[in-house]
């Protein structure tokens, strides 16, 4: 049996995709995706490292509960990954411990 | 004419929902107000309308209900009956004083303060005259060494982001945990393309056994369960019971996890672990209600849930709360809930008793399914012992980065004897979750009963929105 994928699996004709970059990398996101979503699709998992022992962070709860997934997006930090869409252009960066250097 | 009453509904799951359409189609102008782009809450989760997926149901069970809820809320909608504001995060229900009277002991006047915008910052205040608590909940994760790896997501955050955003978080993936939820995950997981390594399951179904005659009851729902099972069979998931995950193991992501077999003290058998490699691990000990706005306001708590009454009052005039704020029962019972709430709410902001027999049927189903789901958290409870797995360096609290090493010497050098003061000497739950995910863990470790924090918010609120004076133009 072919292996599916969600989209083939709810037979979804997403509207155009666009572009982000991610620490510079460029990525192609689907409409409607959240940043979290748009990351997890080109394989990134991580987008934060924390304050104290600089561990990698990404997606914990997946709706907007924990605070694992605070990313940088257009240099604004603190942004939950899970719960803001991606927009064509966004700028997203890991975001390094709380994001105010401190 | 008299004035319409008004309800604010926060949150649009089932209870909510529901709730909204009983309220507006008899003559009450409802608020729903929706921290989500979309209705559905997290069990009706949809995906991103731009996305066109074309056979939605595929990642749903129960499409029908959703239809039926999603079509009646546009048609109260479109009537004017009810407003939808989407995108709306509640921090704070708040109790207007002096316009209550003794002959209003049913409703009082309330401002629901919620914040807009995609960085949640703008402010917005909604006024009504009833406010419906149908917040939902979220996941309980009890803590195991590389608990924090990324790679580790809670099984509803698996599957959140698979019906939100038709993302899988990797190939290979273990559902593991406690509790009802994880049979969903695995199956949306599966069908969606991961691979599901392995379902890993504590609980013992020897314990069925004990709650034979409540699950018997209830042919409906063991007959949903016996679907899962048959479609976890297609998908050749092996499940594991009776068994936990003891540890993730990578580095800078997920690798691998450790299983290991559980005896009938739910002690982990030593020399049982085995290694099994993912990329994804999606965990889960059970379900918590979100009850931030529901203390803020005063409502009392019966244990960590919101109590109500018959019809769902709270103890808080003008204030009800359904679904799994008042706790855990899944979607069918939050419907019933939101009924009875939406009745009752429609019947006192009338002045009127509501008749018995209006919600007879749901009252029911309320009372059988909240039997069912006591026998079930009874079987799907997590590990007695799981603390013995926890290793001193294993991070608690995710936020803050506190070790169990610093809860264990707090509660035994220290001298802490609840949550509260390990979190003044530790930390722990200071962050931004303020708890939320390291709470039931504190608990566990520091040996106290598990009881909701207090917090006045139950948002991160930016200080400009509290300094502004109240109808201070944005």
């Amino acid at each position: 049996m072919t292996p599916r994928t969600p989209l083939d699996l709810v037979d979804a004709r997403p509207g155009p995709a666009f572009t982000v970059t991610f620490d510079g990398r460029e990525i192609t996101v689907l409409p409607g995706q959240t940043i979290a979503a748009a990351l997890w699709s080109a394989g990134v998992t991580s987008w934060r490292t924390t304050r104290g022992s600089g561990e990698p962070r990404g997606v914990f709860c997946g709706i907007g509960v924990c605070f694992d997934c605070l990313v940088s997006v257009n240099g604004r930090v603190n942004q939950r990954a899970c719960l803001v869409r991606a927009e064509a252009g966004d700028v997203i960066r890991t975001q390094e411990g709380t994001g105010h250097h401190d | 004419m008299t004035e319409r009453r008004r309800l604010a509904v926060i949150g649009a799951g089932p209870a909510g929902l529901t709730a909204a359409l009983a309220a507006a189609a008899r003559g009450v102008l409802v608020t729903l107000v929706d921290s989500a782009p979309q209705a559905g809450g997290q069990f009706y989760r949809q995906t991103a309308p731009e996305l066109g997926a074309r056979r939605p149901q595929a990642l749903h069970h129960q499409w029908r209900t959703w239809e039926r809820l999603r079509d009646g809320l546009a048609a109260h909608i479109g009537a004017g009956r009810v407003t939808h504001l989407t995108g709306h995060h509640v921090w704070f229900v708040e109790r207007q004083s002096g316009t209550s009277t003794a002959d209003d002991t049913a409703r009082g006047s309330f401002a629901v303060h919620a914040l807009l915008g995609p960085e949640q910052e703008e402010p917005v205040t909604v006024h009504a005259d009833a406010v419906l608590l149908a917040t939902g909940g979220y996941e309980k994760v009890l803590p195991f060494p590389g608990w924090t790896l990324p790679g580790v997501v809670t099984a509803g955050g698996a599957q959140a982001m698979l019906k939100g955003g038709l993302v899988l978080p990797g190939r290979t993936a273990v559902v593991a945990g406690a509790g009802p939820l994880l049979l969903p995950v695995a199956v949306g997981l599966a069908s969606a393309g991961a691979k599901v390594a392995a379902l890993v399951e504590s609980a013992d179904p020897r314990n069925l056994a004990r709650q034979a005659r409540v699950l018997a009851a209830h042919p409906a729902k063991l007959a949903e369960g016996a679907r899962y099972a048959a479609e976890l069979a297609r998908h050749r998931v092996r499940a594991q019971v009776r068994s936990t995950v003891v540890a993730a193991h990578g580095t800078g992501r997920l690798e691998a996890v450790t299983v290991a077999s559980l005896d009938g003290d739910g002690r982990v058998r030593p020399g049982t672990g085995r290694r099994v490699p993912c990329d994804t691990l999606a965990v889960g000990h059970g379900m918590l209600p979100h009850t931030d706005l529901a203390e803020a306001l005063g409502c009392r708590l019966d244990g960590v849930a919101v109590a109500v009454d018959d019809e769902q009052r709270t103890d808080v005039p003008g204030v009800w709360a359904a679904g799994e704020a008042t706790g855990i029962g899944g979607a069918a019972l939050a419907s019933a809930e939101g009924r009875i709430a939406g009745l009752s709410i429609a019947a006192r902001l009338d002045s009127r008793t509501p008749g018995r027999s209006s919600y007879a049927s749901a009252a029911k189903a309320r009372a059988g399914l909240r039997e069912f789901f006591a026998a079930v958290d009874t079987v799907c409870a997590p590990p007695a012992h799981w603390t013995e797995q926890v290793t001193d360096d294993t991070v608690v609290c995710r936020c803050e980065e506190v070790p169990a090493s610093a809860i264990r010497e707090a509660v035994d050098e220290l001298g802490a004897g609840d949550v509260r003061t390990v979190k003044l000497l530790t930390r722990a739950g200071m962050g931004w979750c303020q708890g939320r995910m390291c709470g039931p863990a504190v608990a566990g470790l520091a040996r106290c009963p598990e009881t909701p924090s207090r917090r006045p918010f139950a948002r991160p609120v930016p200080l400009g929105v509290l300094a502004r004076e109240p109808g201070e133009p944005s």
